[in-house]
């Protein structure tokens, strides 16, 4: 035990969804050489890198969320529904006449905020199991987007909405410019504040944290709100994407992406510890690879099986217990 | 003819990186006789039972078990070759029967399907043996903490155990639980199984104890008989010294007049938990709080800390009225909680040394106002000095550290936040003597500092020894309430115990 948490300090759980990307990029480069090929085209970079940053900023942006609520010990089951209400949000604004764009935006994020707020009260207040009480808008939040939409389609017009989901910064697309400089702010709140902590303790043992004067209801609410948020980010990127709030596509499945992502990264779903730098690489991992079927041309419908091989390799080779067996099959192999 | 012990430990050893847990340790039990393991924290009694029953593998040395040579690669295969072991904290599962516990994961029956029948003749069977009156359709976990702790005994030696190994198991027990534990250990002696008893309490050697091994640093430091080692002479071995006398005298009741309480409690109640009762605590005093378990000592603690709503009753803090509804409010107005369950309200075991002793001084300070990482190294090397911490490596999780190390954490936690009131609800049990003086020394500089203390313990003598003032608790009301020369523990044991009722 105590050699297993010396190793632990040591060692970041992020090595292993390092691990996995470099692997599955040495077996593209492999396969199709072309893979890495990334040209600039009007001041613009292309090419499939760049993909995997654009169309991974969702879960990468809902995997930081997912990481904060995990750590106090919850899960948000909701997220994806919340992508759904935020674009059907903009959506019924733009349709109501809403002509400014901040407040298009503004309003999307509120929606998030609410949404996350009621998961907060749910839980914390009302004592709610964090997977039912997500699980509650996770089925009625597509049904509320539904209603907003008229269960439509939705077209949004709106001058720069469009940039959001297809602009450039500095040659790079806008969402993944935004997915990093998320993150970035999180690594320095992570620094500079004690919000971390406190999110940590709460999660490792509450009645312990609030023994010590945490105030855990509040650290819990605030962790589902800024999930809700986080997911009504991605919720105007998609809608801004393609121009449109698709209530019954939108954020489908992104729950489970975005879990995935935080496990993989060696988040416990048990609460207390999280790494950031662990659901980055874990949901690059997963985008890494379904851009890498779309490169090999695996049908759609065999790509889930995959994505499960991936995952349980790399859950596997975080566990102490299945890496020391695998030791042990080697030794006598040998 | 020499009989073949029935344990016999040769040279054992075992390392941690950056220390050596168990040196070369040598150990013999014999067949019906009750071995008393002693030792302070970290002095590798633990590292020695995991050894004993495969939780750890040996670095090196080798067990034998009636004069064969074993090597368990887990708990189970320790207790099929005769080694059962019943810990501090019942291992069973408190939403199931009693029987149900004692038969777990060996249920009789067949194809998968429970005899049921089996399973209740089996579990009379098991508690008859040790002549415990206790239902077997009880839920556990409603059954009290002694009761839950011989079921555990019960399905230990159900396991044609030889050698029963009790790790501190009467750590928190009252005393007439202590009499059936002991009882119940009497009787497994005669009938030939060798036990290997874990305490702190050196009554109880005496008590119940043939002979006793210490341990000190690792290393074998003695093996005695228990008859005619004298007290002191055990002390010291443990301890590698002699004993520091307990130099603090409580203040007296004169000293004190005229101060005005730092907090002060009329009627103070909750429905279930304490009757309406008054308490006051003065600035550099330590009340204590007596009573058996279950008398609601804690209870009251908890409703001083906020922890629990009360019903009813006024508090004054300084004077004034205050709500005290929540422990932030009560932080807020310099109360400090060391709870007597480490475990469950008080480590965070995923987190490190440095963030467990800074977690409530932060809470204090709020998310956004964070200690620097030198103002928080700063606080960890003055009070891992102060207290004494045994902490190789303050970034590894709490949970590496023994019990006392991190008994002493979570002070340090509360005396960061530099408190005016601060309870300790039985900050020594289950840490050995060396870490119990230093605490109790603490108390004193506390005191000499000004600060209130409210100080429950259910060793009588350490009340005695440390409180100027003490309000004996019984069933859940203040029974008595004694001073200055009064505080001896013939009064609080009569008061405890029901006997007159003196004034008050």
């Amino acid at each position: 035990m105590t050699e297993a948490l010396a190793r632990r300090r040591f060692h970041s759980p992020a090595i292993w969804p390092l691990a996995g990307i470099v692997v599955l990029l040495a077996a593209n480069l492999l396969l199709k050489p072309s893979f890495m090929r990334v040209t600039l085209l009007e001041g613009h970079l292309y090419g499939l890198p760049i993909d995997v940053l654009n169309h991974g900023a969702k879960i990468l942006i809902v995997a930081l969320g997912m990481s904060v609520v995990v750590a106090t010990g919850g899960i948000d089951l909701s997220v994806g529904s919340v992508v759904a209400i935020a674009g059907a949000t903009a959506a019924t604004l733009s349709v109501h006449g809403v002509a400014s764009l901040p407040l298009l935006i503004g309003g999307s994020l509120a929606a998030g905020v609410a949404a996350g707020a009621v998961n907060g009260v749910l839980v914390a207040r009302l004592g709610v199991q964090p997977i039912v009480a997500t699980l509650i808008l996770m089925v009625s939040g597509r049904g509320i987007a539904e209603v907003l939409t008229d269960g439509q389609v939705v077209v949004i017009k709106r001058a720069g909405f469009d940039f959001l989901g297809n602009g450039f910064v500095l040659g790079l697309p806008f969402p993944a410019v935004l997915a990093v400089a998320i993150y970035g702010i999180a690594w320095f709140v992570r620094r500079r504040t004690a919000a971390a902590l406190m999110l940590e303790a709460a999660g490792d043992n509450p009645p312990a944290a609030r023994l010590a004067g945490l105030p855990i209801d509040r650290i819990r609410i605030a962790a589902y709100v800024i999930s809700g948020l986080l997911a009504a980010v991605v919720g105007v990127l998609m809608a801004a994407n393609i121009g449109a709030a698709d209530a019954q596509r939108a954020g489908e499945n992104l729950e489970l992406d975005a879990i995935f992502a935080v496990v993989v990264g060696g988040t416990a779903l048990s609460g207390g510890r999280f790494f950031l730098a662990g659901s980055f690489l874990g949901a690059l991992l997963l985008q890494l690879l379904t851009t890498t079927m779309y490169n090999l041309g695996v049908p759609p419908a065999v790509a889930p099986v995959p994505k499960a091989i991936l995952i349980l390799a790399v859950c596997l080779a975080q566990s102490e217990r299945s890496r020391a067996w695998i030791a042990g099959l080697v030794r006598r192999a040998s | 003819m020499p009989v073949v012990p029935l344990l016999t430990v040769r040279r054992l050893t075992k390392r941690f990186p950056g220390v050596v847990a168990l040196d070369e340790v040598d150990f013999t039990a014999q067949a019906g006789e009750i071995h008393a393991l002693l030792g302070e924290n970290g002095a590798g009694k633990s590292t020695l039972i995991k050894l004993l029953t495969g939780v750890y593998p040996a670095d090196a040395g080798e067990v034998r078990l009636g004069g064969e040579l074993i090597r368990p690669a887990s708990p189970r295969e320790a207790e099929l070759a005769g080694i059962s072991t019943v810990y501090q904290e019942v291992n069973l599962v408190p939403s199931l029967s009693v029987a149900e516990n004692l038969s777990l994961g060996r249920q009789p029956g067949r194809l998968g399907f429970v005899n049921w029948r089996g399973v209740r003749a089996h579990a009379r069977a098991a508690l008859a043996r040790l002549d415990l009156e206790c239902d077997p359709e009880a839920e556990l976990g409603s059954l009290s903490l002694a009761t839950q702790q011989l079921v555990a005994i019960a399905r230990a030696v159900d396991r044609r155990a030889r050698l029963l190994i009790l790790d501190e198991p009467t750590a928190s027990l009252d005393e007439q639980e202590v009499a059936v534990l002991f009882r119940t250990m009497r009787r497994l002696r005669s009938e030939g199984i060798g036990i290997i008893f874990v305490t702190h309490f050196l009554d109880q050697v005496d008590a119940v104890c043939d002979r006793l091994t210490v341990l000190r640093n690792g290393k074998l430091v003695a093996e005695h008989a228990v008859r005619g080692l004298s007290r002191i002479e055990l002390v010291s071995t443990m301890l590698g010294r002699t004993p520091e006398q307990f130099s603090a005298v409580p203040a007296t009741a004169a000293d004190l007049a005229g101060r005005p309480p730092v907090f002060e409690a009329r009627g103070l109640s909750r429905r279930g938990a304490v009757h309406p009762l008054d308490l006051s605590i003065a600035a550099g005093e330590v009340v204590g709080l007596a009573g058996l378990l279950g008398s609601g000592r804690t209870e009251t603690a908890r409703l001083v800390f906020g922890l629990d709503r009360r019903d009813g009753g006024e508090i004054r803090v300084r004077g004034a009225a205050v709500p005290l509804d929540s422990p932030r409010a009560a932080i807020a107005l310099g109360f400090a909680f060391c709870s007597e369950d480490r475990k469950h309200e008080g480590i965070l075991p995923n987190l490190s040394v440095r963030e467990n002793l800074i977690v409530a001084l932060q809470a204090r300070r709020g998310a956004w106002q964070r200690l620097t990482r030198a103002e928080q190294e700063a606080l960890c090397d003055h009070y891992v000095e102060a207290l004494r911490i045994k902490a190789p490596d303050r970034e590894l999780p709490i949970s590496t550290l023994s019990g006392g190390n991190q008994q002493k954490v979570l002070l340090a936690r509360w005396l960061a936040t530099r408190p005016e009131l601060i309870i300790l609800d039985e900050p020594t049990r289950g840490i050995d003597i060396g870490a119990k003086a230093e605490i109790e020394h603490l108390i004193g500089k506390l005191r000499a500092e000004g600060v209130a203390v409210l100080f429950i313990s259910s060793e009588i003598e350490e009340v005695v020894r440390n409180a100027s003032e003490v309000v004996v608790l019984r069933e859940r009301r203040r029974v008595a309430h004694f001073q200055g020369a009064e505080v001896n523990s013939a009064n609080l044991i009569n008061a405890m115990a029901g006997g007159h009722v003196p004034h008050d």
